[in-house]
């Protein structure tokens, strides 16, 4: 009885560590990709302006944070989660709602924090649409993904059901706080002049640590903490980590807390890059996020960081040669190239 | 009350209701036989609407005042200087194409990989298309769109009495289009989409190239799509960017397809009216139901609701709906532990 129970654990962390060797080799195939990208870096760097790469890594940070939940959600729940832009524009028009609606009823208000255009009140309303985005994506699976589930429903249905879910919620979103622009209260500051004419908003070095900062503690929780093994087990195999025991409701709870707290805060940090909220900015940002995720790998945490980066930066970086408003679009055609040349993303397995 | 002007608004009802039907058609090539999740209804849409709206225009007319002035110089843009000015069922023919080959380009990368990827690749497209007709003002005259689109024959038809005869034509487009759906889905093409629906991988064993049907029925759907968007045009008349935001061009015939029932031809037409009157008859009433955004967040819930219930569809297909029953009985039986 002790030895049949014992045999899938193994299996499951043997699992884990081959997965994170694969990750680290380099099959000849991996090494000419890499190389063929590396030339092709490499030789437009000298035209590209180190600007527009800053500002890539800026707005790639924001992705990042919406595709390692998205990615997560998708690996492990098998749910490509097209509410995932709406539970950022959510998460925005919540910590607007607390920076606007709750905070100048307690005396706390104000803008231009030190360097930053934003005030003290993003930075309380932050971690609170965080927590509130997080509860809400919890309650939404136990209100519908866990009964589809449950029933067996195909990826389909879950799919369809997540849109479902991402019209009503902008339509909630538009019906409170109207389809028109807002922004967190604001005023103007000073960009930082770095060489090269590389111009930085405090506001992006913001972003871009508040992410850094957020990514870190996700690695650590999914490396070392026994959640993450778990949610990681889930991912790989779920039926294999439901006989070795992992509680998948409890992986599930946690899979949709941090995708939903990440969510949100980068709805927040979008808004406080774009300066404005717009119902419809959760669900256009759908696309580099799916762009980042498959880019990633579907189900790879570190793929899709590497994935938004490479998004985010080539979006902007884009913009020398091409329309700007076309920026959706190049991550639409990095998805397809992807899913043309490597289908399961530049970090999965060629099987 | 003025009886002509309610059979004037019933005709106008009943050309917006049979677009819709069409598009509801197309979606049910996709989605009800054969599970493919395209969102980007409203790429198709506008692709199939812009194509033959830009194949029939005539070249612009200097003593219009509109085409100088309000639509800024038309004549200096590269596609609407030459004036195509076609017939109307070959730009009819030309958006039906047009939108067959969009499809197979992106049906031919992504099908062959999981249903998911499919889905993800149509909000692409349907963005990339907006996006491409909003900036290349040579193309379609960019964000201040096109007007004057031509009309069925002409001017031989007064344009009071337009709508009677483009009734006529939207209806034996959409019988057509009924007939060709349904026949196809009776067909043995059509019951291996439905095996491929239900189970990919027998189907696949019983020696079935899987990938080649879904891109057929792709391709199919996306141009019944297309021809659907050219009747829009040659209807509305005026096209811009615009017009094709996601909740009017593809959420509401996705609301209209799961109320008639996946897999459903007659279910299809009849969601298509159904919500299409819901949609056109609560614009009358008073307080939040007129609400744009209140009806975004009745759509949302309604799929949801949907999916949760009923995942066929309101209708459902006939057939399974008597055999249906019985299997989800039994299979509920099995899979209740208690």
């Amino acid at each position: 009885m002790h030895i049949v129970p014992s045999q899938p654990q193994n299996l499951a962390i043997s699992a884990l560590r081959s997965r994170h060797r694969i990750a680290l080799t380099l099959s000849p195939n991996r090494l000419a990709a890499l190389i063929v990208v590396g030339i092709l870096v490499l030789g437009f760097l000298p035209f590209v302006k180190l600007g527009l790469v800053a500002n890539g890594i800026i707005f790639g940070s924001v992705i990042a944070l919406g595709a390692i939940g998205l990615t997560l959600v998708y690996g492990i729940l098998k749910l490509g989660n097209f509410a995932h832009g709406d539970y950022m524009a959510f998460g925005a028009y919540v910590a607007f709602f607390v920076v606007d609606g709750i905070l100048p009823r307690a005396g706390i208000h104000g803008a231009g924090l030190g360097p930053f255009t934003f005030g003290f009140p993003v930075l309380v309303a932050l971690p609170l649409s965080a927590i509130v985005v997080a509860l809400g994506a919890i309650a939404l699976d136990s209100l519908i993904y866990r009964r589809l589930r449950d029933r067996g429903a195909s990826t389909a249905i879950l799919m369809m059901a997540s849109l479902g879910v991402a019209i009503a919620i902008r339509g909630l979103v538009q019906l409170i706080w109207s389809g028109d622009t807002q922004h967190y209260p604001r005023e103007s500051r000073q960009v930082y002049h770095l060489p090269m004419d590389v111009r930085i908003p405090p506001d992006g070095l913001f972003v871009a640590i508040v992410a850094v900062i957020l990514v870190a503690g996700v690695y650590v929780l999914l490396t070392y903490t026994k959640m993450g093994k778990a949610m990681r087990a889930t991912s790989d195999n779920p039926s294999l980590a439901l006989v070795t025991g992992i509680n998948t409701k409890h992986v599930v709870w946690w899979t949709w807390g941090i995708g939903g707290a990440l969510a949100a805060v980068a709805g927040v940090l979008l808004a406080v890059v774009q300066a404005q909220l717009l119902p419809i900015m959760g669900w256009k940002f759908l696309i580099p996020l799916f762009a980042a995720v498959i880019l990633g790998g579907i189900g790879n945490p570190r793929g899709a960081l590497i994935g938004a980066l490479v998004v985010g930066v080539s979006m902007e970086v884009s913009t020398q040669w091409i329309n700007p408003s076309y920026k959706p679009a190049v991550a639409f055609a990095i998805m397809i190239g992807v899913l043309l040349a490597r289908p399961r993303g530049i970090f999965g397995d060629s099987q | 009350m003025d009886i002509g002007g309610v059979i004037d608004y019933l005709v106008g009802f009943a050309i917006m209701a049979m677009i819709y039907a069409i598009f509801t058609l197309g979606l049910n090539v996709h989605w009800g036989f054969t599970g493919l999740f395209n969102i980007g209804i409203a790429g198709f849409f506008a692709l199939g609407a812009y194509t033959s709206a830009l194949l029939t225009s005539p070249p612009p007319d200097p003593e219009q005042f509109e085409d100088f002035v309000f639509g800024g110089d038309l004549a200096h843009y590269g596609f609407l200087d030459w004036g195509i000015d076609a017939w109307f069922f070959l730009g009819i023919a030309a958006a039906a194409a047009v939108c067959g080959i969009v499809a197979l380009m992106i049906g031919s990368i992504t099908l062959r990989l999981n249903d998911d990827y499919l889905s993800i690749a149509t909000l692409g497209i349907a963005e990339s298309v907006r996006l491409f007709f909003l900036n290349e003002k040579w193309a379609a005259n960019g964000s201040k769109g096109l007007y004057r689109i031509p009309k069925f024959l002409g001017d031989l038809i007064p344009a009071e009495s337009y709508d009677y005869l483009y009734v006529v034509v939207v209806l034996v487009v959409l019988a057509i289009l009924f007939v060709a759906v349904q026949r196809a889905a009776r067909s043995p093409w059509g019951r291996v989409l439905r095996a491929i629906r239900e189970d990919e991988v027998t189907t696949a064993a019983s020696g079935k190239y899987v990938f080649h049907y879904k891109l057929q029925s792709f391709v199919f759907g996306a141009m019944i799509m297309g021809t659907g968007g050219a009747l829009f045009a040659h209807h509305v008349r005026f096209l811009s960017p615009l017009t094709f935001d996601p909740l009017l061009a593809t959420f509401v015939i996705w609301a209209m397809l799961m109320v008639g029932g996946s897999g459903n031809n007659f279910g299809a037409v009849l969601g298509a009216f159904v919500v299409w009157g819901v949609w056109a008859g609560t614009q009358f009433l008073p307080g939040i139901f007129a609400d744009p955004s209140f009806r975004l967040l009745m759509i949302g819930v309604l799929i949801v609701a949907i999916m949760l219930v009923r995942p066929g569809g309101l209708l459902g297909e006939w057939r399974r709906m008597v055999a249906g029953s019985q299997v989800e009985a039994a299979s509920r039986e099995a899979s209740d532990p208690k």
